[in-house]
């Protein structure tokens, strides 16, 4: 009798053994979970890296002298800047950024050409509309190559001892309105959890109504088994295939993006189980409120909206206000980014990512909780 | 009306079952009993809760009222206990249809753990005659033969009590045939069927049957029984234009009912009398008339119009 209570190893396999063959051979859903990533990476990969050329720059000179020019021309010359104008004041170079007229503003300070040529490394003051940061961080990175190629031309003969030392000038960068300023580096790993947030949670979401809707609920209710084992062994089968996803994104990040990964790989999919697991839950409860499969669909958008605007991919986490942000820290995305970011950027150890693991794991054991009570065990 | 059997060997043994959707009544307070080996029918039209009946017995439903036990077990509180010991061949296929036939028969095995699980998933597919198809998706087979699937399905286990709702709905004459002597077989191995059909001639071929309508129980037992408990006579009349007699004898007192059997007509009364004063009216020169034993059919169509459809109040 009371093993009528416990969990059924055999039960859970059954379901297990089931959705996989089920998954094998619905082909059109099983294409697009491994076609989404790669279509969002090509499209998010590709805009973003798509390295804008013929930016708009003014220039203030407050400085006209040779090596001051030498900049100016370089500047024209090169394909990343386009030069509109000189302005004559820091007022109307301000007005030019506020309105859009411009993307930069390369200020060159008075006595830059003497400064420079008595080795005091004059700054360069560079004002970047970095509101769309990645329209402007290829420029910015080009920006001290070129300066430098240019005045080397300059510091031949009896200057090119000024020329020896690393570089004659300095460069100050400073990108205003988007402090956080996002990179595609950023951008390529964050993709990895919003995919995931997508595809599992919509393929969950549709389990439980599906068998409803086909009608082979009623026959599932009618065998011994427990919400439990049906719910775990509905999930299985497509954390292999969110594997699938993470290992397409990292292979096609490394190759395509040249995306650095500083951190340690096994620490990662560790991480991604996690994450896998908590949005899957979400799937199949979100499975066990709505009526049918539109519903359920329906709902994975509900979550998946807020996790895309409120987890730090789409907006930088700490720009938004902080109701945003209170929301956004119970979303298992948001602490997804900070992993994978972490770990793939930054290097990150175990001791930064459990900081934010826990609080996934949390997440899937609540959802996954009121999933099982949700379940029902009646046709009623 | 109902005789009251007790005695260990009642397998289904229920009180009072009683399920609303809503505010509609759709079982009414439906007591049966059904003893071991027998294969009891269970009859009704359209609608009168059969299924409904049924779903509360194996749990699916929750009953709002009523009490028993079903193989022993208390039919509210045990249901995980009946749902492994019972069979249940839902009235609409429901097996998945994108599994193969044995791929579906591997999985009820596996979930009612049962012990040496491949070589009871290829017997069955032997004994229904299925091994040739087991490679075959289940949504691509013909109605009949999804039928043979979802009864091999619920043999699996090796129930004690099988629960099939309208198992030869749409299934030709020579595979009901077949069907029904397997049912009997297995009933004489002491197998327990709970049947539910709309064949006069399979409720024929049960030992003991309920007739319900608007979720009340309105006649059971055997078929003797039952045909004898509605006390009726019934005439049976051939001869040209039957439709127009059929209107013109229906006014007549006493006698409400006549049904076209074929080319003939089946005039049925329960007052006798009133009957033959009828028949007599009508016994003029192009009709053909002699008294028949009542039939099932005859009784069934007598309940259903003298029951309160208490739907459409
Ligand atoms: N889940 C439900 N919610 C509301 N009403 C329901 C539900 N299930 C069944 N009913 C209603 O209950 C009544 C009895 O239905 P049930 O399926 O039990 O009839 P049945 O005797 O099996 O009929 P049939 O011979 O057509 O299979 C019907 O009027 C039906 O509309
Ligand atoms: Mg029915």
């Amino acid at each position: 009798m009371s093993a009528q209570f416990t969990f059924s190893l055999s039960r859970f396999w059954a379901i297990v053994v089931k959705e996989f063959i089920q998954m094998r051979r619905d082909r059109i859903t099983f294409g697009m979970m491994i076609g989404i990533p790669l279509i969002q990476l090509v499209l998010f990969g590709f805009a973003i890296n798509a390295d804008p050329k013929h930016l708009p720059t003014v220039v203030l000179m407050a400085d006209y002298g040779p090596h001051g020019r030498t900049l100016l021309h370089a500047i024209r010359n090169s394909d990343y800047f386009e030069f509109v104008r000189e302005v004559a004041s820091e007022q109307e170079a301000e007005d030019v950024l506020v309105r859009g007229e411009a993307q930069f503003v390369v200020n060159i300070p008075q006595n830059f050409s003497r400064d420079m040529l008595r080795g005091e490394r004059p700054a360069i003051l560079i004002e970047a509309d970095a509101t769309d940061p990645a329209a402007t961080s290829n420029a910015i990175g080009s920006l001290r190559v070129l300066m430098t190629t240019a005045l080397q031309q300059d510091l031949r003969g009896p200057l090119a001892y000024i020329a020896g030392s690393d570089s004659p000038i300095e460069l100050r960068v400073h990108a205003r309105y988007n402090p956080d300023a996002i990179t595609q580096y950023n951008i390529v790993p964050g993709l990895m959890g919003v995919v995931l947030t997508m595809t599992m949670v919509m393929i969950t979401g549709l389990a439980i109504t599906r068998e409803r809707e086909r009608g082979t609920m009623e026959n599932l209710l009618s065998m011994p088994t427990r919400p439990f084992e049906v719910m775990i062994g509905k999930v299985l089968p497509y954390i292999l295939v969110g594997y699938i996803q993470v290992v397409l994104i990292l292979l096609a990040s490394h190759l395509l993006f040249n995306v650095p990964v500083y951190g340690n790989i096994p620490m990662l999919f560790v991480s991604a189980l996690v994450f896998i697991v908590a949005n899957l839950a979400m799937g199949i409860t979100f499975s066990t409120l709505a009526q049918n499969q539109l519903q359920a669909v329906q709902l994975s958008f509900f979550f998946f909206l807020p996790s895309l605007l409120l987890s730090g991919f789409m907006f930088p986490f700490r720009g938004m206000p902080q109701w945003a942000q209170s929301i956004g820290e119970v979303l298992p995305l948001t602490h997804f980014l900070r992993i994978v970011r972490g770990i793939m950027l930054k290097g990150n150890g175990i001791g930064e990512v459990m900081l934010q693991l826990w609080q996934i794991a949390l997440f899937a054991a609540v959802v996954l909780t009121i999933g099982v009570k949700r379940y029902r065990r009646t046709l009623d | 009306m109902t005789q009251h059997r007790t005695g260990r060997d009642l397998v289904i043994d229920v009180r009072g079952m009683t399920k609303r959707f809503g505010q509609r009544l759709v079982v009414d307070h439906i007591g049966l009993q059904v003893g071991r080996g027998e294969i009891y029918g269970f009859l009704g039209p359209n609608g009168s809760g059969k299924t409904t009946f049924i779903r509360m017995l194996c749990g699916l439903l929750r009953a709002d009222e009523g009490s028993g036990t079903c193989l022993g077990y208390d039919v509210i509180g045990q249901s995980e206990a009946i749902k492994a010991a019972v069979g249940y061949m839902t009235q609409r296929f429901s097996f998945y249809e994108d599994l193969s036939i044995a791929e579906n028969l591997d999985f009820v095995g596996r979930m009612f753990g049962v012990a040496d699980r491949r070589k009871t998933v290829e017997r069955s597919l032997e004994r229904l005659g299925l091994a040739g198809r087991r490679h075959q998706l289940a949504g691509q087979l013909s109605g009949g033969w999804k039928q043979r699937l979802a009864l091999a399905a619920c043999l699996i286990h090796q129930p004690r009590l099988l629960l099939l709702d309208e198992p030869t709905a749409g299934v030709d004459p020579k595979a009901r045939r077949e069907f029904w002597e397997q049912i009997h077989g297995l009933a004489a191995d002491g197998l327990t069927f709970l049947i539910t059909t709309h064949y006069m001639d399979e409720a024929e071929r049960c030992h003991r049957l309920a007739y319900i309508a608007y979720g009340k129980l309105l006649a059971d037992g055997t078929v003797a029984d039952v045909i004898h408990q509605a006390g009726l006579t019934t005439w049976a009349v051939s001869g040209p234009n039957l439709h127009q007699l059929a209107i013109e004898i229906r006014r007549q007192p006493g006698v409400r009912q006549a049904v076209a059997f074929g080319d003939r007509l089946h005039v049925s009364s329960d007052d006798q009398d009133a009957l033959e004063a009828a028949v007599t009216a009508f016994r003029a020169s192009p009709y053909e008339w002699h008294q028949v034993d009542t039939g099932l059919e005859d009784v069934f169509i007598h309940l259903m119009q003298h029951s309160p459809d208490n739907f459409s109040s």
